[in-house]
């Protein structure tokens, strides 16, 4: 009986133990365990092949190899792609040094980043969003001109805004391999590099809308979306629907009376369950078209539950934070308009604003 | 003189034909390898030579030849890393262009230790006079029978192909580099799997310099032992030395690994000294990428001995005193040379050849170069010195492929060692922007 169990590994993460199949990333044995254990993720896709590596936001300490080699790892590991071995010992929220460089990797990521949110439509449920506000600083220490693009049209579905972009692939895996042709990818190089369908060619596909869901960030959105609405104004529902193409089974995106948006459901992790048709998602927008399933249900963290749109419904203390801090204004320290450098003191860098999660002081 | 391995017949008119070449022992060692050698004792005798990756990293290469993967029914390819585009060095493009058929010889022994029957040279994309060259000596070497179908009898097949590149930096990192040679953006891949296992077309793969490969041949022919007693140490045989910068006689050296940096700089044999009348002030031991070391740093080691030219001798000290031997690229800079400017030059390079996968890297090159560039054209702040040791710092090691640390390295260092030299650029900006100023506060020249 015994040799037929599959052999499972013991991995500690953070002090928790947990077993999970060999062949497993750290990142996955990490969801096992749930909740605040799971390293963020900007580019892995557990759905998509291939995804992931490329943001370094996941990055994590290996204090142990294995329970045969016990050795540290010299460097952090990118816990997405790297599989466990039995005995590892794997430090997340614990370490420092983890903790310190996803503070830099949020800066990295915002540096380029227009932060536009109010005007964005992705706003509420972006993962950079709560990327930056769970792991990063409160101000930016980035002073020179931000990359821009043009807004690029894409086909009569989806908007490309490049600016927003961070440049984590899916939806180049996801036309890969949910698609029959993929006809966009990554241009250039460097922090020039753009995603873009060369030369400005139209995506069109049956299933070409499911880029939207996969963006972490509102750099594809749905055209018949656009500006319609505040996602945490909105109530989602589940619903199906009898679909030659696809599953049918999505989220409808209710304001009042009116479905203003379908997407596909999504999982905790904010992972796509099963991919819809553009049927699904751009057609049909009345309740008689589906079934309806029932309430979707959302995350008490999110700020699409109710009430959760008010900052100090999650953090109570946070109110008291900021109106403690001290601002500092670059424009008035800084005059670039003249040769004469002007000396500034060095606690120009200290942190001027509080972090959500920082201790009382 | 020291001894020359690679360079050996350098000065004899018309190496470059394979019959020139033939006449001076060319080709003994494939036939000696192939005739009388097992592929296994091809790689035992690699392994006794002790020879390192020669492309920058210096990981035994023996070594690295053992770990291939060997599954049955899977092809297995040798790729030579023929894409030199590290700023300073130009070692493998004198190799190649001067004696292609050295290559070539390392090429067939290696490719028949490991088993390819097919192997690449990816030749960087701007040399394409170098793969004209190339492909006429695999010509002549196939006419000659030493490539091709059951290649002296012996019943071994290889196949030689020269594929020229596009030009990016990137594609000398190994993975970046399979990636390009299967047709595709030449983007790093995440690792595991390594190249041994899965490289090219999902098969396991070698990849080396050409000047690792080049020398398996003198190994072959005179013994691992023999290649071995070259050197000091774990640095063992000869290194080949892009020598360029502030120096009286710039070019391509072949050294034994073990002579001293002061010899080297100031011998005639080799770079003959600074240009009259000026100081050396600054050394970049190993192409752009690796830690810049100050004058008195460079030639002698923290302790007060001589710095010799090997592997252990440059890194001792680790990055606060030391740096690394690299690819080679010798850059010797004089006291007119203004670290700053130089600095936002490397910076400038990695911004360029980011490939812009992993966020670290993308974002934080950008970062550096425009902070550096602000400083260099008087708007910078006294902060922005700590800023760029942090942002280099949050580079460093969390990048997918090496890109990240070659790129925070020069900065890093250049702060380490020459920070009074951006604080002057910072305090007095209308001085420092002035054309060919150059910081001439307390500094050790020698």
């Amino acid at each position: 009986m015994e040799n037929t169990q599959p052999q499972l590994f013991k991995v500690t993460i953070d002090g928790i133990e947990v077993e999970v199949e060999p062949g497993t990333t750290i990142l996955q044995a990490a969801r096992k365990i749930g909740g605040d254990m799971a390293p963020p993720a900007m580019c892995y896709y557990q759905p998509l092949k291939g995804s992931g590596g490329k943001c370094r936001a996941c990055l994590v300490r290996v204090a142990a190899g294995s329970a045969k080699d016990p050795r540290p790892m010299p460097k952090l590991v990118a816990s997405c792609i790297t599989p466990v071995q039995d005995g590892m010992v794997v430090e997340n929220s614990t370490n420092e040094q983890v903790l310190s460089t996803r503070k830099a990797i949020v800066e990295f990521l915002l540096i380029n980043h227009p932060l536009d949110c109010p005007v964005c439509d992705q706003a509420g449920e972006c993962d950079l969003q709560n990327f930056a506000f769970n792991h990063g600083m409160a101000t930016t220490r980035y002073e020179e001109k931000r990359r821009t693009f043009d807004k690029q049209d894409i086909g009569p579905y989806i908007q490309l805004h490049m600016t927003r972009c961070i440049l984590c692939y899916r939806c180049v895996f996801t036309a890969d391999q949910i698609t029959q042709k993929r006809v966009h990818g990554v241009l250039g190089r460097g922090d020039a590099a753009e995603i873009g369908t060369y030369i400005e060619k139209a995506i069109d596909n049956d299933f070409s809308g499911n880029v939207i869901d996969v963006c972490p960030v509102g750099a594809l959105t749905d055209k018949t979306f656009r500006f319609k609405n505040r996602v945490w104004f909105t109530k989602p529902v589940d619903a199906h629907r009898d679909c030659p193409t696809c599953s049918g089974n999505v989220t409808l995106w209710y304001r009042g009376e009116d479905v203003i948006r379908v997407t596909a459901r999504k999982n905790e992790w904010n992972e796509v369950t099963e991919f819809i048709c553009n049927t699904c998602r751009f057609d049909k927008k009345s309740t008689s078209d589906w079934v309806i399933e029932g309430p979707t249900k959302v995350s008490r963290s999110s700020v699409i539950s109710v009430n959760k749109a008010r900052r100090d419904a999650i953090i109570p203390d946070f109110q008291k934070k900021l109106a403690a801090a001290t601002y500092t204004d670059v424009h008035e320290e800084r005059d670039t308009s003249q040769l004469g450098i002007q000396q500034l003191p060095p606690e120009r860098f200290a942190p001027v604003l509080p972090h959500a999660n920082d201790p009382e002081p | 003189m020291g001894k020359k391995i690679l360079l050996e017949h350098i000065n004899v008119p018309g190496i470059e034909t394979y019959d020139v070449y033939r006449k001076q022992g060319g080709y003994t060692a494939v036939e000696k390898a192939l005739k009388t050698m097992t592929p296994d004792e091809v790689v035992e005798e690699v392994k006794k030579s002790g020879v390192r990756g020669r492309g920058g990293a210096g990981f035994p290469m023996g070594m690295k030849w053992s770990f291939l993967a060997k599954p049955e029914g899977v092809p297995r390819y040798l790729v030579c890393n023929a894409d030199e585009s590290e700023p300073g060095t130009f070692k493998d493009h004198y190799l190649m262009k001067n004696l292609p058929h050295v290559l070539i010889e390392g090429m067939i022994i290696s490719s028949y230790a490991l088993g390819a029957n097919k192997s690449f040279i990816y030749v960087r994309g701007e040399l394409m006079y170098v793969v004209r060259i190339l492909e006429k000596a695999i010509a002549e070497a196939k006419a000659a029978g030493f490539l091709g179908k059951n290649i002296l009898g012996t019943g071994y097949d290889l196949e030689l192909v020269v594929q020229p590149g596009g030009g990016a930096y990137i594609c000398g990192e190994e993975t970046a580099l399979l990636e390009s040679l299967e047709g595709k953006r030449g983007n790093p891949r995440n690792k595991p799997p390594f190249p041994a296992v899965k490289g090219l077309y999902q098969s396991p793969t070698v990849v080396n310099n050409v000047e690792s490969i080049a020398t398996t041949s003198w190994i072959i022919n005179n013994g691992g032992e023999a290649y071995a007693a070259i050197g000091i140490g774990r640095s063992a045989g000869t290194k080949l030395i892009s020598a360029s910068g502030h120096i009286k006689k710039p070019g391509v050296y072949e050294i034994e690994l073990g002579v001293p940096v002061e010899e080297f700089i100031y011998s005639d044999e080799w770079c003959g000294g600074i240009r009259d009348g000026h100081h050396l002030k600054a050394v970049v031991a190993g192409g752009s990428s690796v830690p810049i070391l100050p004058a008195n740093l460079i030639l002698k080691l923290a302790n007060g001995d001589p710095r010799l030219m090997t592997y252990e001798s440059l890194s001792d000290g680790g990055f606060q005193t030391g740096t690394m031997l690299g690819s080679g690229g010798f850059i010797v800079f004089d006291e007119t040379s203004c670290i700053v400017r130089n600095t936002w030059n490397f910076a400038r390079f990695y911004h360029h050849e980011s490939c812009g996968q992993c966020s670290p890297c993308r974002e934080g090159t950008g970062w550096m170069e425009r902070v550096l560039h602000r400083i260099e054209y008087g708007h910078g702040n006294q902060h922005d010195i700590d800023l760029l040791v942090d942002v280099a710092k949050k580079i460093e090691g969390n990048t997918i492929c090496p890109l990240g640390d070659a790129a925070a390295w020069p900065v890093a260092s250049a702060i380490r060692h020459f920070r009074d030299e951006f604080e002057w650029h910072i305090t007095n900006p209308s001085e420092a922007t002035q054309p060919g100023a150059v910081f001439k506060g307390d500094m050790a020249l020698v």
